[in-house]
C-alpha cells in the first residue's frame, strides 16, 4: 500500500529541510516531496498532515523492552506498541534481561519476538560483559553480527576502568558505541534520591552528583585513550554536561543522551516519599535542569531518549527504599520534549534532531532521515494537540510514571514503520 | 482544643500551639504513672497495636505501657514473629490487622515514609514511633518535655545535639520542634555524618564539640551505631569518644550547669562517658516522660481534649 502525506509541515534535519510538502511513499519507501498538491495519488492512501509536522520516524536509543525474564513488567509485544502509540518507530532495548543479552540467542530471540509483534523496530544493544558482571568481556563480534547496535552493562556500571578500557578498545572493530551508565556504585551506595537538602529533610539516602560526574569523567579519558566512540546515558547533572562539552571541544568521540524527566522534574517531586519519582540517575535540583537544558541547546547533549523502565504497580508501591528505580517514558516523551520547544530551549528542527537524526547516526541505523529511497519510518505529530496524560490508557504493560493527570500540549498522531500505518 | 490531624507522624510543620497542648497534656498525665492504680479509663475499648519493624525495647514498651495506663487494649507486632517474614507487603499487613477494627497503629519501619504511607491508606491513626533516618516525633516531644520541665522554657534556651546527625530521626525531630518553640538548635558531629542542608532547618552546624557545647543550656547526645565505622564514616571508637564524647573534663568547661540527655540505647564510654551518665543526667527522667508524653500523644488523637484529661 502506498500513501500520500498532504499538507504537511516536513522538518527533516539530515537534508535540511523545514517547509511544506507532500510525501509519498512506495514500497516502503520514502520518495521524493514534492510543492503541496504537486504529487498525484494514483491509488495510494491519502494522509491529510494539514497542521502537522511530518518527521522522520523518532528513535529511542534506551529503553527496558523487559523480555525475555520480566514479562510482567513488559513485552516486546506491548514495549513496541507503546513505542509507536508515542511517535517512535523504533528503540533500542538493553540488555538487563534475564537471561542477559550477552549472547547471540538471546539478541536473536529479541529480533524474533521484535518481528512477530510488527510494531516498532527494535535494535539491541548488547553486553559489555558476560552476565553484565563486569568481569570478562561479552563476545562483542557474535552480538555485532546478530544484530546489537551498541553495547553497555546498563544499570550495572562497568566498576573496573581496566575492563571498560578493554571493551572500548576492542569495541573499534565494529565501530559501534559503548554505551556507559555512568555511576560509580561506590558513592551511589544504596542511596535512593538525589543527595541535598530534600534527601536530608525526607531521612533518605542521597546520591550526589559526583557519583555520575566521577564515572563520566572517567569514561571520557578512557574514550579519548582508546580513540573509541563513547555515549553516555541519561545525563543528570550540571557537572557531567560542563565535562562532555569540554570533552567535545578536545574533539574526544562523545554523544549523550538525557532524558525527559532531567529537564520537567526536580527532585521535589519525591516529596511524600513518592516512588513514581524514583529514578536512576535521581531527579535533581532546579540548578542541574537548567544545566541539561542548556546543554541540549547548544549540542552537548545530543539526544532525548526515555530510559522507559516498566515496573510492576506491586514493586513500585510501598516502602521508597524498597521500590525499584525506573519509570515508562515512550508515551510520554514527544508531549514532555515539546515543552523545550514551547519555552524556546529549542527549536523544532533541534528536537527532531535529538529525537531522530541523531540516535539514528550514533546506533547507524540507516533511519532517522526522510532520504529518499529510505526505509519509510515517518512519525506526524500534531504539534498544537491538548491532550491529558492517562496512565490507564498506556500500551505498555506497566503504569509507573509521575506524569498521570498532566497536561501536555502536543503529541505523535500517526506512527509509519516500513510505509505501514 | 484537641489535635487537628488524624495521625501524627512527625513534628515538621507542627505549630507552637500543637506542641505546647500536647506538653501540657503530658504534664496532667504524669502523675497517672505515680499512683498506686496507674490507670485511667480515657480510653478504654479502644485498640492499639505496636507494629514494629525495627527492634525496639524503650520506645515500644513505653507505648506500650502508655495505651495500657489509658485503658486501651494494646497489641505487639513485631516483624521476627510475624507474616512479614513470610514475604507479606507493609500494605497488605497493615490493612489485615485494620480489618480486625483497630483505632491506632504505632509503627517502627527502618524505612524513611513508611508511617505516611500506612496513614495515607489506613482509617486508623497512625502514630510515627521512628522511621529511618526521617522522624522520632513521640522522642522530640519527650525531649522538649524534660527540658521545659527541667529549666521551666523552650523558649530562648539553646541546646546541642551530638553524634550522627546524617542518621538521626531523632536530631530532625527535635530541631523542627525546637525550633519551633524558640529555641536555638546546634548539631555537631563529624562532617561525614551532618546531612547538606541541615542549617537549613535550622540549626547551626559545628564540627568541634567544645564550640558547640560552649554556654549551651542542654547537651543531647545521640547514640553511635558502631556499624558505621565500616562504612567508612569514622576511623575508630577511641578516636570518636576523644572527639564527641562527653566526659566529665568537656562537661566542665561548658562553663554553666547543662543538662545531659540521651534517647538510649547508650554506648557507655563512647558518646558519653559512664560517671555523666550516671551523675549528671535527665535520661531516666526522659525515659519517665515518654510514657507522660506517649499517653498525651494517644489521647489527643482519639479526640480527646485537653478539658477532660
Amino acid at each position: 500500500m502506498n500513501i500520500l502525506i498532504k499538507n504537511g509541515h516536513i522538518i527533516d534535519p539530515a537534508n535540511k529541510v523545514d517547509g511544506k510538502f507532500d510525501l509519498l511513499v512506495a514500497d516502503g519507501k520514502i520518495g521524493k516531496p514534492g510543492k503541496p498538491g504537486s504529487l498525484p495519488s494514483n491509488g495510494a492512501q491519502v494522509v491529510d498532515a494539514a497542521g502537522k509536522l511530518v518527521v522522520p520516524g523518532l528513535i529511542d536509543m534506551h529503553v527496558h523492552l523487559r523480555e525475555p525474564g520480566y514479562e510482567y513488567k513488559e513485552t516486546i509485544a506491548a514495549g513496541t506498541a507503546a513505542a509507536k502509540a508515542g511517535g517512535f518507530t523504533a528503540v533500542c532495548c538493553m540488555p538487563n534481561t534475564n537471561p542477559v543479552n550477552d549472547g547471540r540467542s538471546v539478541t536473536e530471540f529479541i529480533l524474533s519476538q521484535a518481528a512477530k509483534a510488527g510494531a516498532a523496530r527494535v535494535f539491541p544493544i548488547g553486553a559489555v560483559t558476560k552476565g553484565s558482571k563486569g568481569e570478562e568481556l561479552a563476545e562483542m563480534g557474535e552480538l555485532h553480527d546478530a544484530g546489537c547496535v551498541g553495547v553497555s552493562d546498563d544499570g550495572k556500571p562497568v566498576m573496573s576502568a581496566a575492563v571498560m578500557r578493554r571493551a572500548m578498545e576492542y569495541s573499534k572493530i565494529f565501530d559501534i558505541a559503548v554505551i556507559s551508565h555512568c555511576e560509580d556504585a561506590s558513592l551511589a551506595a544504596k542511596g535512593v534520591m538525589n543527595e541535598g537538602f530534600v534527601s536530608t529533610e525526607l531521612g533518605l539516602r542521597g546520591i550526589p552528583n559526583a557519583a555520575e560526574e566521577v564515572m563520566t569523567g572517567r569514561d571520557i579519558m578512557l574514550a579519548e585513550l582508546t580513540g573509541a566512540r563513547l555515549h553516555i546515558c541519561h545525563v543528570s547533572t550540571a557537572g557531567s554536561v560542563r565535562l562532555i562539552r569540554e570533552a567535545k571541544q578536545r574533539g574526544v568521540k562523545v554523544t549523550a543522551e538525557t532524558c525527559p524527566h532531567y529537564f520537567t522534574l526536580t527532585e521535589e517531586a519525591v516529596r511524600g516519599y513518592n516512588t513514581m519519582a524514583k529514578m536512576n540517575p535521581p531527579l535533581r535540583t532546579a540548578e542541574d535542569v537548567g544545566a541539561i537544558k542548556q546543554g541540549l541547546k547548544d549540542g552537548t547533549l545530543d539526544v532525548i531518549a526515555t530510559d522507559h523502565a516498566p515496573h510492576g504497580l506491586d514493586e513500585k508501591s510501598g516502602e521508597f527504599d524498597g521500590a525499584p528505580f525506573g519509570i515508562v517514558g515512550l508515551e510520554t516523551a514527544v508531549g514532555l520534549s515539546l515543552k523545550l520547544v514551547q519555552e524556546g530551549v529549542l527549536t523544532m528542527t533541534q528536537l527532531i534532531e535529538c529525537m531522530s537524526t541523531a540516535p539514528g547516526r550514533i546506533i547507524k541505523s540507516g533511519g532517522g532521515t526522510l532520504s529518499a529511497g529510505a526505509a519509510a519510518d515517518i512519525t506526524i505529530i500534531d504539534p498544537g494537540m491538548a491532550w491529558t496524560v492517562d496512565a490507564g490508557a498506556f500500551k505498555s504493560r506497566s503504569r509507573n510514571t509521575p506524569y498521570d493527570g498532566w497536561k501536555l500540549t502536543g503529541r505523535a498522531v500517526q506512527t509509519i514503520v516500513g510505509g505501514r500505518t | 482544643m484537641a489535635l487537628s490531624t488524624k495521625d501524627l507522624l512527625g513534628i515538621k510543620g507542627m505549630a507552637a500551639d500543637e506542641i505546647k497542648l500536647i506538653l501540657d497534656t503530658a504534664a496532667t498525665f504524669k502523675d497517672v504513672s505515680e499512683r498506686d492504680i496507674k490507670k485511667v479509663p480515657t480510653l478504654r475499648g479502644k485498640t492499639v497495636i505496636n507494629l514494629f519493624y525495627e527492634a525496639s525495647t524503650r520506645t515500644r514498651t513505653s507505648f506500650e505501657l502508655a495505651g495500657k495506663r489509658l485503658s486501651a487494649d494494646v497489641i505487639n507486632i513485631s516483624t521476627s514473629t510475624s507474616s512479614v517474614t513470610k514475604g507479606e507487603t507493609l500494605l497488605d499487613t497493615a490493612r489485615n490487622i485494620e480489618a480486625m477494627k483497630t483505632d491506632m497503629i504505632i509503627v517502627r519501619h527502618a524505612c524513611s515514609g513508611a508511617p505516611e504511607y500506612l496513614a495515607k491508606r489506613l482509617k486508623s491513626s497512625v502514630i510515627n514511633a521512628g522511621d529511618g533516618f526521617h522522624e522520632h516525633p513521640t522522642q522530640a516531644l519527650l525531649d522538649m518535655f524534660t527540658i521545659r520541665e527541667k529549666l521551666g522554657r523552650l523558649d530562648g534556651v539553646t541546646v546541642a545535639i551530638v553524634g550522627d546527625i546524617l542518621h538521626s530521626r531523632v536530631a530532625r525531630s527535635n530541631i523542627y520542634g525546637l525550633a519551633a518553640m524558640g529555641a536555638t538548635v546546634r548539631v555537631c558531629g563529624p562532617p561525614t555524618m551532618v546531612p547538606p542542608g541541615i542549617e537549613k532547618l535550622g540549626a547551626k552546624v559545628f564540627f568541634d564539640m567544645d564550640e558547640a557545647v560552649q554556654g549551651a543550656d542542654a547537651i543531647m547526645m545521640l547514640r553511635l551505631q558502631l556499624e558505621r565505622q565500616a562504612a567508612g564514616l569514622f576511623p575508630g571508637v577511641r578516636e570518636y569518644a576523644r572527639l564527641f564524647g562527653l566526659n566529665r573534663a568537656r562537661l566542665d568547661r561548658v562553663g554553666k550547669s547543662a543538662i545531659v540527655m540521651h534517647p538510649g540505647p547508650m554506648n557507655r564510654g563512647v558518646e558519653i562517658a559512664s560517671d555523666v551518665a550516671d551523675s549528671s543526667s535527665v535520661i531516666l527522667d526522659q525515659v519517665t516522660n515518654g510514657v507522660a508524653v506517649r499517653m498525651a500523644v494517644m489521647f489527643l488523637l482519639s479526640g480527646g481534649a485537653k478539658a477532660e484529661a
